[in-house]
């Protein structure tokens, strides 16, 4: 009886061990995969919302349109450049390398944001 | 709203046949519908509610055209759900004049997204103008796509480089400038070294007297460039007209009329045929401005040119659509 008790103990802490290291391995969570960064930036108002936008590597921004007026995302650097965005539309780009990266509208040339990716 | 019937000016300190002070006064009324000719080197200005009273030969230049600009077509946001109708209503103010414009100047935002379908409407449109020739200049919502390649397949097949041209009519020297594309960032509109040299070229061997028009899509003046409304290298294309006697430029973009004389040079804006925008500075942006429903027309309007062969200016009048 004794036995068992011991050995079924030794089994639950032994599954307790390995838990906690495993779940030390993964940070902030538990069991489920980490979930890719994203970040969103505003386009209202003629303007980027935040203008300047900070990320970590690999984090994918979105654009949404929400002004009642056309807008694009351009890089000036032509890492990325979005179609024409009506009311409402979305523009994504997943930032792979550290940097910064500044953009502008090409119709609105005066509305001019930036990312920076650390 | 109308001023008195007639109103002759007579100061003319230049000596060049311009009354600057009687053409601000009368350009100022100009928003209430008031016709300026000038007559003789003397400005005369008559309320547009008693043009009948006035003989056709008093009204009349020998040339007269129409600009209307900033059309949007496929805009269809609360500022103004129907631009196809508040163009229609441009074509009748056009056709209800008591003279026939020779022809039309679009300054550009013919189209709202530069798709196909907006532009082959705004055409269908303007078809039962009474001008029967038409000149188009881009605006930045006509080169969206792809560098501008359909907006030039359509109307600039007889362009230079990015869609810039001129023409002649009864003596006077008309000049469409591009001043759209290749924008930069931070940046306002710009006009580009190529398209520099050809209007230095085109007008090298002109008479000074030689009446000048230049129309283009965003301001050649520093109207107010916190919201982009003027262009970075206008002044080298100014400088290249400085020795014409009578320059016009006719612009479009912001949506509302607005005028300045600066020497030989008068400026002019549009209305637009679509929407009205804020005054500078008056708003947080320069976006579609949303007025009452039956006030719309009232802020919307064309502008009819008026010239007289041997006479310094061009008589410019706005009129509303309401």
């Amino acid at each position: 009886m004794i036995r068992k008790t011991v050995w079924l103990f030794g089994l639950f802490a032994t599954v307790m061990v390995l838990t906690l290291l495993l779940s030390a391995g993964a940070p902030g969570s538990s069991a489920t995969p980490p979930q890719a960064a994203s970040a969103e930036v505003k386009v209202d108002n003629f303007s980027f919302g935040p203008a300047t936008l900070t990320v970590a590597v690999g984090t994918t921004v979105t654009w949404t349109n929400r002004d009642d007026i056309p807008h694009t995302v351009v890089s000036t650097d032509k890492v990325f450049k979005s179609k024409v965005l009506d009311t409402d539309e979305k523009f994504s780009f997943t930032f792979a390398k550290a940097g910064t990266y500044p953009y502008f509208c090409s119709i609105h040339p005066k509305m001019t944001g930036s990312v920076v990716v650390q | 709203m109308a001023k008195k019937s007639k109103d002759e000016i007579l100061h003319d300190h230049n000596n060049d046949g311009i009354d600057r002070r009687g053409f601000l006064k009368c350009m100022a009324w100009a928003g209430t519908g008031a016709l300026c000719v000038m007559e003789g080197g003397i400005l005369k200005s008559y309320s547009l509610s008693r043009v009948g009273e006035i003989s056709a030969k008093e009204m009349a230049g020998e040339l007269s055209f129409v600009q209307i600009s900033d059309s949007h077509m496929g805009f269809n946001k609360p500022a103004n759900p129907d631009v196809a109708g508040t163009l229609k209503s441009a074509v009748e103010k056009i056709n209800g004049l008591s003279r026939a414009p020779e022809f039309m100047l679009h300054t550009g935002d013919i189209s709202h997204l530069s798709k196909p379908e907006e532009f082959d409407t705004v055409d269908q449109i303007l078809k039962s103008a009474s001008a029967k020739d038409m000149f188009f200049v881009p605006g930045e919502h006509d080169v969206l796509n792809d560098d501008g390649k359909s907006y030039l397949e359509r109307y600039g097949k007889n362009a230079k480089g990015g869609g810039w041209y001129s023409f002649d009519k009864k003596g006077v020297h008309f000049m469409g400038l591009v001043n759209v594309m290749n924008l930069k960032a931070g940046g306002l509109g710009t006009l580009g070294h190529e398209q520099l040299e050809w209007i230095e070229d085109d007008v090298q061997h002109l008479k000074h007297s030689t009446p000048i028009v230049v129309f283009a899509h965003i301001p050649l003046w520093s109207v107010y460039p916190e919201w982009g409304w003027g262009t970075e290298d206008s002044a080298q294309a100014l400088a290249y007209l400085k020795k014409f006697g009578s320059v016009t430029v006719l612009n479009g973009h912001i949506h509302q009329t607005m005028q300045k004389v600066e020497g030989n040079v008068t400026f002019h804006t549009a209305a637009s045929t679509a929407f009205p925008q804020p005054q500078p500075g008056k708003a947080d942006s320069p976006g579609p401005m949303k007025v009452p429903a039956e006030q719309l027309k009232s802020v919307l309007g064309i502008t009819d040119v008026n010239y007289v062969q041997g006479r310094q200016a061009l008589g410019v009048v706005d009129s509303t659509l309401a």
